[in-house]
């Protein structure tokens, strides 16, 4: 594997349309479930070991060749809110073009094929590091940091939060973070039928709330 | 993205292609950025009002946290709604335009698809600072627009958006004898910034008052068609 690859791929720059999703916390900040650090510490936690695990445990698979059409078919039956099935397809469809372009794959090109429409952001991103050249715990690493930036940029934006303190956040969670990839690869190991299916409702019940505002700063 | 054409198996997905992957020329692609209330969607539409009779078109919008540049454009009928995309930024507009660009060509490339072949897709960027600018990934040429009221100083303040602009546009120069905005100053400040690229001055509550701009993208649609024939 490549870390140095692997750095490219985590990074928040990379151009996959992530900036404009704010993974559940405009809804929590509106509803006063977010006003501080420590409240941003928990729901990341909580995003961390519930979506965060589904998620990089299917980033996990599809790093590790499993089939992507059964992949992208176990995410749809793990996404219960037709809002979060359409933000993360439209994510996998982004993700698609930013890694195809940095990783010419003829994987790639199959899944972009397959899924013209997009498919699943973690089974994007699963082929992506394969492509990249990054093994299954790497895949499975963006995947849980993921669940955790994303928020937490979005704090920053959203309630003017201490850039520092967020970051303090992410960094008190690497430890949560390294346990959920772990987690992750094992299962993903184990095959398709063994993926972890672990969810939050009250994030699946926001974000359908949240697609339906009229004002609303992130796409989801 | 186009990727359910058989033949574009084994083309990577490069945003700034001339071709569409049948190998059709796509649009030309203008976007308009400037400060908040400068004019950029009054423009728009009055360029739509003016060059939809003979052009195919369509128009993505970047609002920053609402749809009402969407919905202006709908209300006013300038174009059918089904060639209109809006686009959310998650806070910042200057990112879905210059550093994450993927959903907005997302949106450029479905119009495209739905309602394609297009001359030409006008992205009008969220208002935003003197700063923000198109990444040449995402458009072909750039429209800065600002205003008199914002202060005569802009254009001598300068920033990539009045200095590299292909077109900067100052707009409402009926306004100008009531905020005490000197036109001449600023042209000349303008053309100290930015040497030869053009500088147009409009008011959009004229008769016609968008034609420099009109006339400025039929140019550019020109010179955009006959790359394409060469
Ligand atoms: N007097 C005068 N008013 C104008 C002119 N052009 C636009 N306006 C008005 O200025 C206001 C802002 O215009 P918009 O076109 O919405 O500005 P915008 O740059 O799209 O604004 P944002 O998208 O919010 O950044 C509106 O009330 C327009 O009617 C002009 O040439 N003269
Ligand atoms: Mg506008």
């Amino acid at each position: 594997m490549s870390r140095s690859a692997l750095l490219v791929l985590a990074d928040g720059r990379f151009p996959a349309g992530g900036h404009a999703h704010s993974g559940g916390a405009e809804p929590a900040v509106r509803a006063g479930r977010i006003k501080d650090a420590a409240d941003l510490e928990r729901f990341c936690r909580g995003r961390l070991h519930t979506t965060g695990l589904t998620a990089a445990a299917l980033a996990a698979a599809a790093a590790l060749g499993h089939d992507p059409a059964a992949l992208d078919a176990a995410a749809d039956a793990r996404t219960p809110s037709p809002a979060l099935r359409a933000a993360a397809r439209r994510l996998g469809r982004q993700l698609m073009r930013a890694a195809r372009t940095a990783w010419p794959a003829a994987e790639l090109d199959a899944l972009a094929e397959a899924f013209p429409r997009g498919a699943h952001q973690p089974v994007v991103l699963g082929t992506a590091a394969r492509a990249a050249g990054l093994g299954p715990e790497d895949a499975a690493h963006c995947a849980a940091y993921e669940t955790v930036s994303g928020p937490a940029t979005a704090a920053v934006r959203l309630l003017g939060l201490d850039p520092f303190q967020a970051t303090a956040v992410l960094a008190r969670l690497a430890p949560d973070t390294d346990d959920v990839a772990a987690r992750a690869t094992a299962a993903a190991r184990r095959g398709v039928d063994a993926l972890p299916a672990a969810s939050a409702p009250l994030l699946d019940i926001t974000a359908e709330q949240h697609a339906a505002w009229p004002v609303r700063l992130f796409a989801s | 993205m186009h990727l359910g054409h058989p033949h574009d198996h084994a083309a990577p997905a490069v945003s700034a292609d001339a071709t569409r992957p049948d190998g059709s020329r796509r649009a030309l692609r203008i976007g308009l950025g400037g400060p908040v209330g400068s004019g950029k969607t009054a423009t728009v539409a009055a360029l739509c009002r003016a060059l939809r009779d003979r052009l195919s078109l369509a128009v993505v919008t970047n609002d920053i946290y609402t749809r009402e540049d969407a919905e202006f454009l709908l209300r006013h009928a300038v174009l059918p709604p089904e060639r209109i995309a809006a686009v959310e930024t998650g806070a910042c507009p200057h990112t879905a335009i210059r550093d994450d660009i993927s959903a907005n060509l997302e949106a450029v490339e479905d119009l495209e698809e739905a309602v394609g072949p297009l001359d030409l897709i006008l992205v009008e960027s969220g208002g935003d600072n003197l700063t923000a600018t198109f990444s040449r990934g995402l458009v072909d040429a750039q429209v800065f627009v600002i205003d008199v009221a914002g202060g005569d100083d802009i254009p001598r303040k300068g920033g990539p958006g009045v200095t590299t602009a292909d077109l900067l546009v100052v707009n409402k120069t009926d306004l100008a004898p009531y905020v005490g905005s000197d036109l001449d100053r600023m042209a000349r400040d303008a053309r100290e910034q930015r040497g030869d690229l053009p500088v147009v001055f409009t008011s959009l509550t004229g008769e016609d008052g968008v034609a420099p701009v009109a006339d400025w993208v039929r140019e550019r649609l020109a010179a955009w068609t006959s790359a394409g024939a060469a």
